[in-house]
């Protein structure tokens, strides 16, 4: 299994031995059932489906039911896919918790960033604006965006002001700290995307290096 | 706060961590790693500071040190500092003593809070 889905509790600190202080971002992962199991033969690819979220059952629609009741899943408000490594066997109904995870090990956090609405420039790419004293009237503003009659036109890719956050980010190779199975808590090194609450998903870390 | 964030924030103080606030003489024993040696080492002075709450807690501790103000911040539930002890109750009615900084001397002193 290569990933599970995790609500994100929010962020602490805790000290190692040594006294040196680890920013720690807490997550909750209750076990996920496997919905649906693709092999190759059937769907062209090798992936299963996870559900996450308990939900009262008057909440989905029959389809789903019917999609969940084949795998005697629980009832689950949102249904993600993983890639699974050719190793491990998984049928459909089973639980997939923390387990998967060891301490020390990397994983990659994917989820939508906080929403900023509509920012100007120097938020959002990072310009340097202008200067804010010596009667200088530009002090946010994004400058030229283009030359002259040669092009004539404003070219792709300029980067404007406009909608910023709410996107999917993934933040790859964080440090497991510490599984805690008994309360199906997670503990990765450093930040992750999104608000508190928000849902993530957590998988092992993608492509070579350590 | 989540339930669940305390129950990953277990960092707690030292045994050896008195009641103390601003105002206060203490001495923070503190230790020093060295190679693979650790040791204790003392740092006396008055607690003009603590800010901020649960494991994040920090507490800062001014002296003159060879007529040169020196300051150092502990954070609470570090397990480096092995213990602090009060060794004198300060008498002080704000709790964040900086203006301590601006005087020297005889006007740098703090009145001693004796409980009967």
């Amino acid at each position: 299994m290569s990933g599970l889905m995790a609500r994100k509790v929010g962020m602490t600190r805790i000290f190692r031995d040594d006294g040196k202080v680890l920013p720690v971002t807490v997550l909750e992962a209750r076990p996920c059932p496997v919905v649906q199991v693709k092999t190759l033969e059937t769907d062209g690819y090798e992936a299963i489906q996870i559900g996450y979220r308990q939900q009262r059952k008057s909440r989905l629609t029959r389809p789903e039911i019917g999609h969940l009741d084949k795998a005697g899943a629980p009832p689950v408000a949102c249904l993600k896919e993983v890639p699974v490594p050719a190793d491990r066997q998984v049928a459909p109904g089973e639980f997939i918790d923390l387990s998967i995870f060891l301490p020390g090990e990397r994983v990659d956090v994917t989820g939508l960033t906080k929403g900023k609405g509509f920012q100007g420039c120097v938020k959002r790419h990072g310009f340097a604006g202008g200067d804010n004293a010596h009667g200088c009237k530009s002090k946010r503003v994004p400058g030229s965006i283009g030359q002259h009659t040669t092009p004539g036109e404003v070219r792709k890719n300029r980067r404007m002001p406009g909608r910023t956050g709410g996107e999917k980010t993934t933040v790859k190779n964080l440090e497991v700290v510490r599984v805690d199975l008994e309360n199906n808590l997670l503990l990765l090194k450093g930040a992750v995307p999104g608000s508190r609450n928000t849902y993530l998903l957590v998988s092992k870390k993608r492509g070579g290096g350590r | 706060m989540d339930e669940l964030l305390r129950l990953v924030e277990t960092n707690r103080p030292a045994e050896g961590i008195a009641d103390f606030g601003p105002g206060d003489n203490v001495k923070v024993h503190y230790q020093v790693i060295e190679g693979d040696k650790v040791r204790i080492q003392v740092f006396e002075g008055v607690v003009i500071s603590r800010r901020g709450g649960g494991v994040g807690e920090t507490f800062t501790v001014r002296k003159i040190s060879n007529g040169v103000g020196v300051e150092r911040i502990f954070p609470l539930c570090s397990p480096r500092v092995a213990g602090v002890e009060v060794v004198r109750k300060g008498k002080v009615r704000r709790a964040k003593l900086f203006f301590l900084r601006q005087k020297r001397g005889r006007a740098a002193r703090i009145k001693e809070k004796r409980v009967y």
